[in-house]
């Protein structure tokens, strides 16, 4: 039974009892098995029950303390995603003394060797293990993802790795200035989209004079090839809960928080559900937090699918029970009527709020001990699309692309070419191959015209054509999910739209580029939302960086990358260099007709 | 929004007519022996979940979220009973569920295919799936089998990237989908 906690004694106790513990497994030999959403997908969750039924049958189950010198006892553990999307199930080996060790594309067969092999006789099976030395791992700098060994139903172990000291130390030994003032110097910034400064936007919402205040996490991610916030609200929820508790005592006045998670991520909205539930039983969140008389507590509400409500006017208004349609801004969500039920509102991304209670624990320095100039920290990518090691990482702020497509993410398959890569999602844009040395900063990538957005790379090759994917993928989806409140963005999306159609059937004209270019500026210039004035960033970027793409496309007729298929027979007739008619051809062979082939 | 929700016996004693009541269950039979829903005392969860949120943050959304999740789809008298329920208009009841897209005014299949066309799946192939899916199934986006097996929908993104190209159906998330493999998929749901 769980014994409430009232002070910062016993918070003090529980860590100490936890560490223990955590300590005591610790000498055991522990098999984790990853169970994110990708890795149940790809069939984790019958690699762990294999485990269980193979040490059954060997009674090597851990169950007793007290266990007999000279038997092995293994602790079968679940744990977090750890990003290795590509290459999942993924299963970790902690053998006391030994070094770690991690499976990769584990199934039922060789679960029965690793057992044998691995953990009874000690021999680690090479050929199947992840390389940990290798670029894609030791390039890594794990901050948030640092607890995606934990199982993450258990607050416990999250505590054994000082979770909660932090707001245990916020809460009795610091000022919320103080607090304010720690995040300032870690110069965190928003790492959900523009980058805007995490205690510039507490400081507004702190000054902002009103009795009730909210705090809000977005867990609304929806850029396509983005899904690093549904790691860490799969794998590291409390760091979330945490996060906020601190922000809410930073702010002050704040009573409530909110985390919206979108409907599609039913593992997320369970962990984290289960989260709060746990920190609420431990008096971690509720009234009285740790007896400093610090009320607070985190109320779940999940999405019903809406791109816009990643907006934070719209997510507002989506957790009031309405229609998600973005308002004009002012009034900001910081100020008084423009927040959560019309109270002064910081909203905050899922990864934000998890960066915070390591800065309060570590401190502002060792936050910013990693990063460049203006970005500092460490920010979870997915490298996503034509890809040898697909999966979510974690970096410094500031990595080259190319180091990351080619060092970390293991270069394109099959030997073809880097085209570029998408960040940033449907308000991004695309880093062409020329620029590959550009860093993954802020202001780089804005430079670069693209935006950083939550952190999705989708890398494309030669066989990409860009103007199939900025219509099908981009204009598409933005049209299909603009609120429809803006005339700018309800009606010009779907003009931007048809010019695209008309470029990629061939029956474009090149003052159709001009019409595209004015469209897309006046779009931008005259949205409401953030949605709306982004939408046209993918063509702007790919008008910027490949304009001889869509040239070819209308005055040679050609798709170089043999996609848009109205402007062709066959692929292989399209991108041949003597034109030959090879459907033709091959036809004529199947028909034997020697004679007509000569011609 | 009402924060003092009346029971609901009482809401339909005055506000459902008859007709509505046996329109309702009828609906919420036929679900159940589609397999669609997870049936339960309809409207006794429902009003659990009113009372819980009556009043508080989103509770018309939250309310047909479970709704939905009871009989699969949003049946216009049960639309109207929430609607009355939480004296929310019924033309704003109407308008937040054709504004997201996880509500829906239809019945879906029993299990529900969602292929993804977010970039990731997309650049990987992701539109031969509907292809097949049509080809095969007879299946377009919006679209439901004959026998009410399969329904189809378009999602941008489940977030399983890693994966691509990426289909769930029902709860099961299936990765690195081969058209070649994708009826076989289909067919081991019965």
């Amino acid at each position: 039974m769980i014994k409430k906690l009232t002070s910062v004694a016993e918070m003090n106790k529980i860590y100490e009892s936890a560490r223990a513990a955590q300590a005591t497994l610790e000498e055991q030999t522990q098999v984790k098995v990853h169970l994110g959403s990708c890795g149940i997908a790809s069939g984790a969750d019958k690699v762990l029950n294999a485990f269980n039924r193979e040490l059954d049958i060997l009674k090597l189950h851990q169950t007793t303390r007290d266990e007999k010198p000279g038997v092995i006892k293994i602790v079968i553990e679940k744990a977090a995603c750890i990003g290795l999307c590509g290459i999942e199930p993924t299963v970790t080996v902690l053998v006391p003394g030994k070094e770690k060790a991690i499976y990769f594309s584990v199934d039922e067969a060789k679960v029965k060797r690793i057992v044998r092999e691995h953990l009874l006789q000690g021999k680690p099976i090479q050929e199947w293990l992840l390389d940990l030395k290798a670029p894609r791992m030791a390039l890594q700098e794990t901050r948030v993802l640092h607890n995606q060994d934990l199982d993450p139903m258990e607050i416990e172990q999250y505590i054994s790795r000082g979770g909660y000291l932090a707001l245990a130390r916020v809460l009795s030994q610091m000022k919320p200035e103080e607090v304010l003032e720690e995040i300032k110097k870690s110069t965190l910034r928003g790492r959900g989209g523009a980058g805007f400064a995490t205690a510039t936007k507490w400081g507004f919402v702190r000054s902002a004079v009103s009795s009730e205040k909210y705090v809000v996490c977005n867990g609304d991610e929806g850029d396509p090839g983005a899904y690093m916030n549904r790691a860490v609200l799969e794998g590291n929820p409390h760091s979330i809960v945490e996060g906020m508790a601190i922000g809410a005592y930073a702010i002050g006045n704040v009573k409530e928080g909110f985390a919206y998670i979108r409907a599609e991520y039913p593992l997320a909205i369970e962990t984290l559900s289960h989260a709060v539930a746990q920190a609420r039983a431990f008096g971690l969140l509720g009234k009285d937090i740790l007896g400093t008389g610090f009320d607070f507590s985190i109320d779940i509400f999940p999405g019903a699918g809406a791109f816009v409500c990643g907006e934070e006017t719209a997510l507002l208004i989506s957790i009031e029970g309405k229609r998600g349609n973005p308002h004009q801004r002012p009034p900001f969500p910081a100020n008084v009527g423009g927040g959560l039920f019309g109270k002064p509102t910081t909203i905050n991304n899922v990864e934000t709020w998890s960066d915070v209670p390591q800065i309060l624990l570590q401190g502002a320095s060792w936050f910013t001990n990693v990063g460049n100039e203006k970005s500092k920290g460490t920010k979870t990518l997915c490298l996503v699309g034509k890809i040898n090691n697909p999966g979510l990482v974690e970096v410094p702020l500031g990595i080259p692309l190319g180091k990351l497509v080619f060092d970390i993410g293991g270069g394109i398959p099959n030997g073809k070419k880097f085209k570029g890569a998408l960040l940033g999602g449907p308000s991004g844009g695309v880093i062409p191959a020329e620029a590959i040395n550009t860093c993954i900063d802020y202001e780089s990538v804005a430079a670069q015209g693209a935006i950083m957005g939550s952190g999705g790379v989708v890398v494309m090759d030669e066989n990409n054509c860009m103007v199939d994917i900025v219509k099908n993928s981009f204009l598409q989806f933005t049209s299909e999910e603009s609120c429809g409140k803006c005339t700018p963005c309800r009606a010009g999306i779907p003009q931007m739209l048809a010019i695209l159609d008309k470029i990629s059937r061939g029956e474009a004209e090149m003052t159709d580029l001009d019409l595209l270019n004015q469209l897309a500026e006046m779009i931008t210039a005259t949205s409401l939302c953030g949605l709306g004035q982004t939408s046209p960033n993918p063509v702007i970027s790919t008008l910027r960086h490949f304009r001889e793409e869509y040239e070819s496309h209308i005055i040679d007729k050609k798709c170089l990358a043999a996609i848009c298929r109205h402007l062709f027979k066959s692929p292989c007739q399209h991108t041949c260099p003597v034109e030959l008619d090879i459907p033709g051809y091959a036809s004529l062979i199947k028909e034997a007709n020697l004679l007509k082939l000569m011609h | 929004m009402n924060s003092k929700v009346q029971k609901l016996e009482e809401i339909i004693k005055h506000s459902a007519t008859a007709e509505e009541l046996a329109e309702i269950e009828r609906l919420v039979k036929q679900a159940k022996s589609r397999g669609i829903g997870y049936g339960g005392k309809v409207f006794g969860d429902i009003q659990k979940v009113i009372d819980e949120t009556g009043g508080k943050a989103g509770a018309l959304i939250r309310v047909l979220q479970q709704a939905q999740g009871m009989i699969g789809y949003l049946p216009t008298p049960v639309i109207a009973t929430i609607s009355r329920d939480l004296k929310v208009p019924l033309s704003e009841v109407y308008g937040v569920i054709s504004f997201y897209h996880f509500f829906s005014m239809k019945p879906k299949g029993k299990y529900v295919v969602q292929v993804c066309m977010g970039t990731s799946c997309y650049v990987k192939g992701g539109d031969k799936i509907l292809d097949v899916l049509k080809r095969d199934w007879n299946l377009e986006p919006g679209g439901i089998t004959a026998d009410g097996r399969f329904s189809l929908e378009i999602v941008r993104c489940l977030g399983a990237c890693g994966l691509s190209p990426v289909m769930a159906v029902g709860s099961d998330i299936h990765g690195r989908v081969k058209t070649g493999k994708l009826n076989d998929i289909l067919d081991s749901y019965n």
